[in-house]
């Protein structure tokens, strides 16, 4: 894992991504994306999908991007990358392009990738491009005014799943992308969270060593969008994690591992309570609501835990194998 | 005058395309199958396969993949083609648009079919026409040898510096795609010459100056923009018809933006796109020889329009009926509109007609029924060729 | 588009009233702030912290968060400091966190 001393040096020498940007005052995207450039070693080349990562870093004539960088529209992310990732095999095999390996790098959101872009990521991922896809999850469509996606959890207010006088917020639960992703047979997927840099930036190191694609998937604060106030992006991403809303675990050739034990589970009502998204959840009304993300939250957790076990005797022979 | 001795051999249009991409060597090709562009694909896959070509092949997952792969790739620095139809270009063009927008110079073989609904997998233009406005250059072939002959022409046009646009390269579904002819093909390192080393600035994979591309641009921006593609496509014409020069000095075939057959003193005239111009051939050399003074144009670069080109063919002309195997319901239909914008403040009276969606055929007698319907006077009302009932109206 | 082609944009304006200020003295340069700002508006050379850049600064107040020295403190935009934002010794500080 690179230190902060070295992140800070290498973005001194080269800047990835620099301030400038219209991204919101304490949007939780920045950090993820400079942890990330900041963990790939040699020359990478950066892919997006539109959101507002990508609308906010890039608008004409500015851009926020120190490395090379590619936008063609929302859905198709992985698939951009595909080529992108074909075209350097191809120049590579031609002897056209020689040097350092390129390391190829996509930032998508949820919409992004849980909903309009999952046609094009399951194909990259199946044809096994080298490639990291980057999911900076925040959890609704946040770049057109906080609609809901399939990453909003059940029960999170937003303009299309309002709540009112029946709503009361969104009324399916988000679904397991990381797990559908697994499901691809891919070499590495991990979720991660900016609060713990030294857990994504280390994640980050080992998916661009695995041949072929790799997955994280990042959850992002949003001050406007979950209504919390900027000064807690990162405190928030920290409580997510600790009340095992967001758990920290990286899957190695289908095998799970949790990078990240939490000492103490905090109640979820930490997470919920700076939040105005679940502001209806808010003390004693929301109790029936809390209760089902609660379950929600100890099923993933006992059910990561049960794969943990199982998998730790894989993971001890591998080390035993690397040392 | 061929400075080049050729071989010919049968194949179908899709084959001849395969072949023309296998001599290209591009470096990418992402693509999907779909009728009736699939042999096309198929016979590259197999190239591949067999070690005729080390092009990178990426099957995706659909066509709007293909297509996003491809404005990847091509940006990446890296020369691509693909290939689809239909549906499968319905779903890509939204990227197409962005294709252009980007200035992503992909190029594209269509086997040209019908939209659905209903369902149809047979020959018409709706495909293109969908695509018509979105800054891609369109050239369509008359037969299987042109299939060939265009798609070698078509990198040079896509790459040129004041180009730099996706181009597609249309083949009548079926009627060309899947009919075999003898093909006559150049020699690889003839094609490998005259499509030159793939350039473009700014390329992604270009370590030396990092670039963005793809960008938000805001009202005060994007009229630019735009106009710049706007600009390119324009420019595609002058450059079309280089390129095209040059294959006919290089290789003997002459492939002008229009095809222009037995026009010297036509008073009648056809406008039509693709396969039916073999058709309609036949029918201007009955009626030349009984004496009738007609003659067709067949439409070969439709984007950018040859405006200027189609005005001086037209000149004496009286009436022209205009053929499209495309509708723009509600209004006419495109090439119609096009040939209106290009004699417009002459005294040519046009006629529009709409045949073979969906893979009717284009009888004789409904190319006669058109010749002769413009011995009266024109009148605004869309003629449909080859629709039941509608050719026996007037005597045959 | 190339980068550096123009002027960087300045977000500083963003700012509704409130300018991190760091007392250097505390601060232990472990660059937490650095890592955590949206806007790469905390400046680092050899990675010691140099102070904020105020043309990029939009006043989140994520470096006061995270700062475990307590080096950081968010204090009216009309305070007259250097032009990095640095202040030395602990009294100008109104520290409102631990
Ligand atoms: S207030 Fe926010 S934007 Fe300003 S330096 Fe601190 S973290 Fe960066
Ligand atoms: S977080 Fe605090 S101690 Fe660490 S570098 Fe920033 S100001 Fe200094």
């Amino acid at each position: 894992m690179a230190s902060l001393k070295t992140l800070a040096l290498l973005e001194e020498e080269r800047p990835g991504f620099s301030g400038g940007h219209s991204l919101c005052a304490g949007c939780g995207i920045p950090p993820i994306v400079r942890t990330v450039l900041g963990s790939i070693r040699g020359p990478k080349v950066a892919i997006s999908a539109t959101g507002c990562l990508e609308v906010a870093t890039t608008r004409y004539p500015f851009t926020a991007w120190g490395v090379p960088w590619i936008h063609v529209a929302f859905e198709n992310a992985a698939a951009v990358a595909g080529g992108v990732e074909a075209a350097y095999r191809a120049l590579s095999r031609r002897g056209k392009i020689q040097g350092e390996p390129v390391t190829f790098v996509v930032f998508a959101g949820d919409g992004g990738t849980y909903d309009i872009g999952l046609q094009a990521l399951s194909g990259a991922l199946e044809r096994g491009h080298r490639l990291l896809y980057v999911c900076y999850n925040n959890e609704a469509y946040m770049n057109t005014g906080i609609q809901r996606s399939g990453a909003t959890p059940y029960a999170a207010n937003t303009t299309t799943s309002p709540v009112g006088s029946l709503g009361k917020g969104k009324a399916e639960r988000r679904k397991d992308m990381t797990a559908i992703v697994v499901a691809h047979h891919i070499p590495y997927a991990a979720q991660a969270a900016a609060s713990h840099w030294q857990d994504l930036s280390r994640k980050v190191e080992r998916a661009v060593q695995v041949d072929g694609p790799s997955f994280l998937n990042v959850l992002a604060t949003c001050p406007p969008g979950w209504g919390h106030e900027a000064k807690d992006s990162v405190k928030l991403a920290r409580i997510a994690v600790e009340t095992h809303y967001w758990p920290l675990f990286e899957v190695v050739e289908g095998h799970y591992r949790i990078t990240h034990r939490p000492a103490h589970q905090r109640p979820l009502e930490e997470w919920l309570n700076l939040q105005r998204r679940f502001s209806h959840l808010h003390g004693e009304r929301g109790a029936d609501l809390v209760c089902r993300l609660q379950e929600e939250l100890d099923e993933g957790w006992v059910q990561l835990l049960q794969r943990d076990a199982a998998d730790a005797e894989w993971f001890r022979a591998l080390e035993e194998a690397g040392a | 005058m061929a400075k080049v001795e050729l071989a010919l051999q049968v194949l179908t249009g899709a084959e001849a395309t395969a072949h023309a991409m296998r001599q290209i060597r591009p470096d990418v090709v992402p693509v999907y199958p779909i009728t009736p562009q699939t042999p096309i694909i198929q016979t590259f896959s197999r190239f591949v396969a067999d070690g005729k070509t080390d092009t990178v092949l990426v099957q995706v997952e659909s066509e709007h993949s293909a297509m996003s792969a491809a404005v990847g790739s091509a940006l990446a620095g890296a020369r691509t083609m693909t290939a689809t139809a239909s549906q499968g270009l319905a779903l890509m063009v939204e990227v197409v648009y962005i294709a252009a927008g980007l200035r992503a110079p992909v190029v594209i073989a269509v086997g040209n079919r019908a939209l659905s609904g209903p369902i149809n997998i047979h020959g018409d233009h709706s495909d293109g026409m969908l695509a018509r406005d979105s800054g891609a250059v369109q050239i369509y072939a008359l037969d299987a040898q042109e299939a060939y002959d265009l798609t070698v022409m078509a990198p040079r046009v896509a790459e040129h510096a004041r180009v730099l646009l996706p181009v597609m390269v249309g083949q009548d579904g079926f009627n060309v795609t899947h009919s075999a002819e003898p093909v006559a093909l150049l020699p690889d390192e003839e094609v490998q010459a005259f499509v030159g080393p793939y350039e473009i600035p700014y390329a992604l994979l270009d370590g030396n100056a990092p670039s963005s591309h793809g960008v938000f641009a805001m009202p005060d921006s994007y009229f630019e923009l735009r106009h710049q593609m706007i600009s390119a496509v324009e420019a595609a014409e002058r450059v079309y018809g280089e390129v095209a020069e040059d294959y006919r000095r290089l290789f003997g075939r002459w492939l002008p933006a229009l095809d222009a057959y037995r026009m010297e003193d036509a008073e009648r005239a056809l406008i039509l796109i693709g396969s039916a111009a073999g058709t309609a051939k036949e029918v201007v050399d009955d009626l030349r020889a009984a004496g009738e003074k007609v003659g067709l144009v067949a439409v070969r670069l439709y984007r950018p329009f040859p405006h200027q080109a189609l005005r001086e063919v037209l000149a004496g002309v009286k009436r022209v009926a205009v053929l499209d195997r495309a509708a723009s319901p509600g209004t006419y239909p495109p090439l119609f509109s096009d040939a209106l914008g290009a004699v417009q403040g002459t005294q040519v009276e046009l006629r529009s007609y709409v045949y073979g969606l969906g893979g009717r055929d284009l009888p004789l007698r409904a190319v006669h029924r058109a010749f002769r319907e413009l011995l009266a006077p024109a009148h605004a009302r869309i003629g449909y060729l080859g629709l039941v009932g509608e050719d026996d109206d007037g005597e045959s | 588009m190339l980068p550096g082609d123009v002027l960087r944009p300045r977000t500083g304006g963003w700012r509704t009233g409130q300018k991190p200020a760091v007392d250097l003295s505390r601060c232990v340069d472990c660059l937490v702030c650095w890592i955590h700002c949206p806007d790469t508006a905390v400046r680092q050379w050899g990675a010691v912290f140099q102070g904020f850049d105020y043309d990029l600064c939009k006043g989140c107040a994520i470096c006061v968060e995270v700062c475990p020295a307590g080096a950081i403190a968010m204090v009216s935009e009309e305070t007259a400091l250097d032009p990095g934002g640095v202040v030395q010794g602990t009294g100008v500080l109104a520290h409102g966190q631990g």
